[in-house]
């Protein structure tokens, strides 16, 4: 049994500050106030966590972050699949995100489709010396050559590019001009700026508004008659099918989704979006802007949803119909009914093996807090969880809608401490990313990667819920957690925490 | 609705039933603006030809699919091979991110490593507070016995001063004035990760040999009888290392493995996280310059490591990669040479036992054509063994071998029959690649998991050695060095030869002939 569930409130929460004052001891006096201001115990009731976020991470303590291109090449751009994404300097950044992420699509790849490729322009010390520009110019003319299907380029700023002072923004002009038009979009999404992945979210809605956005004329209509039902689905990066799961479910309601940002998505679906009715918004952290600027500019309302989980997706899919008429409407209930009997299915089959388990969660952009509604509906409880990059909005939706009294909140979180809570307060279950994977499991903790669904997939909507369900099983109720001790060391394990 | 409670459906089969497939098709059709599909085959086909080869080569500065990484990563490998080191990356976070992600993904183990996260504010003014606030930080936290300091892009383009940063972190009592630090600037735009490697175990060298950055006073060397041994940057280094380890033990040999990251990368599941495991220890690490000699097994992770030791007065002995039965066998005798110790009965059994295995099997080697890209050291090495079994490794790419490299493989080739009609290809990547298998088809391609994208495309069988491997399990855990690990890349060729028969003999009714049961 979980610890949480069997001491009271007011015990947890007294062991949870207690936790945090003891990672803190471990800093030199500076780093452990700056640190303090990231963690905190929930207080049920409050609008926010009570943590600070968005700050600059603290140099040496192994924060898991990462920069400003990982957010626009790795999350917002990259998955475009039908335009080339330049990784605009030295060869490493795009080496180490090639094809990690699993954006799923449908394409010929190397031909009309170039997600899981990786172009770079490799850039040598003349580059730094005397500028990246000409070697743009001539990287352009020959993917023209070369890949002649390309419907766009984009150039993915590395560190290098703001310090040596190129301008991508005039070669990508020049260039767009001389190909006729091409969308060619240069994105200054340089891994010093900002604090995080975040900013390089930001920074590429914003590429999209001025270079794809602005550059759509009245007369480049979408290829098809609008009709009063048509959504767009935004953030959501079709991670091992997420965004497929969750589009089959807003076209069996009756709605038609014009376009996927940005999983499978293809330039032709950005452009159209303005045509939207409704924008439908998973991943708020890394397209809120993108959103608030088409309501602003266009009028298109829109609606964050949650499709992890049962009683989420319940929820969301008579949010987003109670934007249409009765026909959308009903046809939620319809969907609803449908997959009800898969639900209970899965219900029966797993909550009896995952009841009363607990969890401990960091991740990026919307997990940390939309996942949760998932784990409970298999009768997991979350202990703690904390954002890799979020900001205050992202806390005060997870205080308001999501956590639990007392449950542990860490911001950007350090390894160091990462390591000591799970350490102390022993979860069930640990869902993180890659580099934290095989420190838990070493320790002999369950772990799921929450990033890359640790190669399986999808997790939204019905579909995925079914498979999320079989994950967690999976990984908690593994025989070899029971093997991690050879039988003539085994001793009991003193219990950091009076339990049970 | 295909999704059930009691058969779960994952990504593989889930998408591809009706429903899925349909509406992936409407989507295509309505909103992607797609291109025609007969224009998509037709230049699908044309990529294919002699003429796009030609204007592929012509490329000057597009790269697509380059099979190298950049420095910081060959830094970061080799630090870790350093008793209790905490590898400390100067410069943006985000590619520290990417380092430990990268490593993690082939190893399957944790990869701990910390970045001095500059942002805008230090582009503007330097990194020395990053580098005073994050040495004391690490220190504190992770309580490492040294912190190995390395440079990420930003750092290098604003040019900040390692040597004088660590000098004043000291001063300011970040760590204490006699805990070491060694450092190497790694720029990401010069070479590539095994240039990254060189730096930062020259680096670290030169830390304990020559005066602790003016600290100590420089090492007095009092040769004694040791062997020093430099893995280079190497994917299979868990079980090569442990390999060279007994082949040491074998001949009763002392030795010291410089960067010995066997253990950190294999650590066990036993309920316990070893941030740090096994690794040289420091004082071995100075000890070092008392050796005899010092044997790199990959000359060209060790450029400017070699000739600084070889400064200090040993002897130093590179190898590119050594895979197969000569290649061996001059490493074994290079070794007794220079300690004066028999190579034990023992070894000469497991050779025979390695040509034994290579004679029983040749037949179905013999003349095959291979294609082989990967780091500079590691394709000589394959190539090499490849030659030796009657095969002919016709293309060998290296996206980080260099003029010098590839002069160096074409005399490898002009040493074997079977290398006649074989060319290196410096510099290259793999949609090269791609160009030379569609117009110059071979049997089969070695090299990391990226080549699964030319197996899909060409249909050229892909043997996955090389770095990273990150689709396929363990293989990093057995050697690819001494006769038992030239066995398993044996094994690993033959395997796909027989599986790719197999296949092509498969359908019943059809081919009922040639799917034997004994090959
Ligand atoms: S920014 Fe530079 S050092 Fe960092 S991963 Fe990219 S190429 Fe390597
Ligand atoms: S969870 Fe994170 S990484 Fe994932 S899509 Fe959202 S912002 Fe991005």
């Amino acid at each position: 049994m979980s610890l949480a569930t069997t001491q009271s409130i007011a015990e947890i929460k007294a062991r949870n500050k207690e936790l945090i004052q003891e990672v803190l001891r471990v800093y030199p006096e500076k780093t452990a106030k700056r640190r303090a201001k990231h963690l905190n115990v929930h207080e049920v009731g409050k609008s926010d966590c009570g943590v600070k976020s968005n700050l600059k991470s603290i140099p040496g303590v192994m924060t898991i972050r990462g920069c400003a291109y990982a957010g626009s090449k790795g999350v917002v751009w990259g998955p475009i699949k039908d335009m080339i994404h330049i990784s605009h300097g030295p060869v490493g950044c795009g080496q180490y995100s090639w094809g990690s992420r699993r954006n799923y699509y449908v394409g010929t790849t190397g031909i009309d489709s170039f997600v899981t490729l990786q172009f770079t322009s490799d850039f040598q010390e003349k580059d730094i010396v005397f500028g990246g520009d000409k070697k743009l110019v001539k990287i352009i003319d020959e993917i023209q050559e070369l890949f002649p299907l390309n419907n766009g380029i984009t150039i993915q700023s590395e560190c290098p590019i703001g310090l040596i002072g190129d301008d991508i923004e005039a070669v990508s002009r020049a260039k767009s001009k001389e190909y006729g038009g091409k969308t060619i979009v240069p994105v200054r999404c340089e891994g010093f700026r900002g604090v995080s992945q975040s900013l390089g979210h930001h920074i590429a809605n914003d590429a999209v508004r001025d270079w794809v956005f602005d550059k759509v004329t009245p007369e480049s209509k979408p290829t098809f008659e609008p009709t009063p039902y048509d959504v767009a689905i935004i953030g959501d990066y079709n991670i091992g099918g997420d965004a497929w799961s969750s589009r089959i479910l807003l076209e069996e309601m009756g709605l038609r989704v014009i376009a996927q940002w940005s999983g499978d998505g293809s330039l032709a679906e950005l452009e159209a979006t303005p045509k939207a009715k409704l924008n439908v918004l998973h991943c708020y952290r890394s397209m809120n802007y993108i959103s608030r600027h088409m309501e602003e500019k266009f009028g298109i309302p829109w609606c964050e949803y949650n499709f992890f989980g049962p009683s989420k997706i319940v929820e969301s899919l008579r949010k987003i119909a109670g934007y249409f008429d009765d026909k959308i409407k009903e046809g939620a209930e319809r969907v609803i009914a449908k997959y009800q009997p898969l639900v209970d299915a899965v219900i029966a089959k797993y909550r009896p093996r995952l009841e009363g388990k607990s969890v401990m969660l960091f991740v990026g952009g919307l997990r940390p807090r939309h996942v949760i509604g998932a784990y409970e509906d298999l009768g997991m409880e979350v202990v703690g969880t904390g954002y890799e990059f979020g900001h205050n909005d992202d806390y005060q939706r997870t205080a308001q809608h999501y956590v639990k009294d007392g449950t542990l909140i860490y911001d950007d979180v350090t390894g160091y401490e990462f390591e000591r809570f799970v350490e102390k307060i022993q979860p069930d279950l640990v869902g993180s990313g890659i580099k934290e994977k095989y420190v838990f499991q070493k320790m002999g903790v369950p772990f799921r990667q929450m990033h890359s669904w640790d190669y399986s997939g999808p997790y939204h909507g019905y579909d995925g819920f079914a498979i999320f369900a079989r994950d967690m099983d999976m990984a908690i109720n593994s025989p070899i957690w029971k093997k991690t001790k050879a039988p003539w060391k085994e001793v009991p394990k003193p219990k950091l925490l009076a339990a049970e | 609705m295909p999704q059930s409670a009691e058969h779960v459906l994952d990504h593989f089969e889930l998408f591809r039933g009706p429903e899925y497939q349909q509406m992936l098709a409407n989507k295509k059709k309505m909103f992607e603006n797609p291109r025609d599909p007969a224009e998509v085959e037709r230049i699908r086909e044309w990529t294919k030809t002699p003429e796009y080869r030609e204007k592929n080569f012509a490329r000057e500065a597009l790269t697509v699919n380059p099979a190298k990484a950049c420095q910081p990563l060959g830094a970061v490998f080799a630090s870790v091979g350093f008793e209790a080191t905490l590898p400390f990356v100067h410069g943006s976070q985000g590619c520290v991110a990417y380092y430990r992600s990268h490593l993690s993904r082939h190893f399957k183990e944790p990869s701990s490593c910390v970045s001095s996260s500059m942002t805008e504010d230090a582009a503007v003014f330097g990194g020395l507070n990053n580098m005073i606030d994050g040495l004391a930080n690490s220190y504190n936290m992770y309580k490492p016995k040294m912190i190995a300091v390395s440079t990420t892009c930003m750092a290098e383009v604003i040019g900040d001063d390692l040597n004088a940063f660590i000098k004043t972190s000291k001063e300011k009592g970040s760590v204490p004035a006699d805990f070491d630090v060694p450092f190497a600037h790694t720029p990401a735009f010069v070479g590539s990760h095994v240039t990254g490697y060189d730096n930062a175990l020259k680096g670290i060298l030169e830390h304990f040999w020559d005066g602790k950055a003016g600290t100590a006073a420089k090492l007095e060397r009092a040769p004694n009888k040791k062997i020093n041994l430099i893995g280079g940057f190497d994917g299979y280094t868990v079980g090569n290392i442990r390999e060279i380890k007994r082949i040491f033990e074998l001949m009763g040999i002392h030795y010291t493995i410089l960067a010995d990251n066997s253990d950190v990368f294999d650590t066990p599941t036993d309920g316990e996280f070893r941030m740090y495991d096994g690794g040289t220890t420091l004082e071995d690490a100075a000890n070092a310059v008392h050796a005899k000699a010092t044997i790199s097994m990959q000359q060209w992770c060790t450029e400017k490591t070699l000739p600084f030791i070889a400064d200090h007065g040993q002897e130093v002995v590179a190898f590119n990669y050594p895979v197969g039965v000569s290649a061996t066998d001059e490493f074994l005798m290079a070794l007794s040479r220079i300690s004066g110790k028999d190579i034990p009965e023992e070894l000469a059994r497991e050779r025979g036992r390695l040509v034994d295995a290579m004679a029983d099997s040749s037949a179905h080697i013999h003349g095959k054509k291979f294609a082989i890209y990967g780091d500079p050291d590691l394709c000589y090495g394959l190539a090499a063994f490849l030659l030796e079994l009657g095969a002919e490794p016709i293309h060998v790419l290296s996206t980080n071998g260099n003029k010098a490299w590839e002069e160096k493989m074409q005399a490898l080739f002009g040493t074997s029959p079977f290398g006649q009609n074989c060319h290196a290809y410096p510099g290259r990547d793999l949609w090269h690649m791609r160009s030379l298998l569609f117009t110059e088809p071979v049997d089969f391609l070695i090299g990391n998991t990226y080549g699964k994208y030319l197996e899909r495309d060409t249909g050229t069988p892909l043997i996955r050695i090389g770095f990273p491997i990150f689709d396929r399990h363990h293989h990093h855990r057995s050697p690819v060095w001494g006769y038992q690990g030239g066995m398993n890349v044996l094994v690993k060729i033959l395997d796909k030869i027989f599986d790719e028969i197999d296949k092509k003999t498969n359908i019943a009714g059809k081919t009922d002939y040639s799917f034997d049961i004994i090959r």
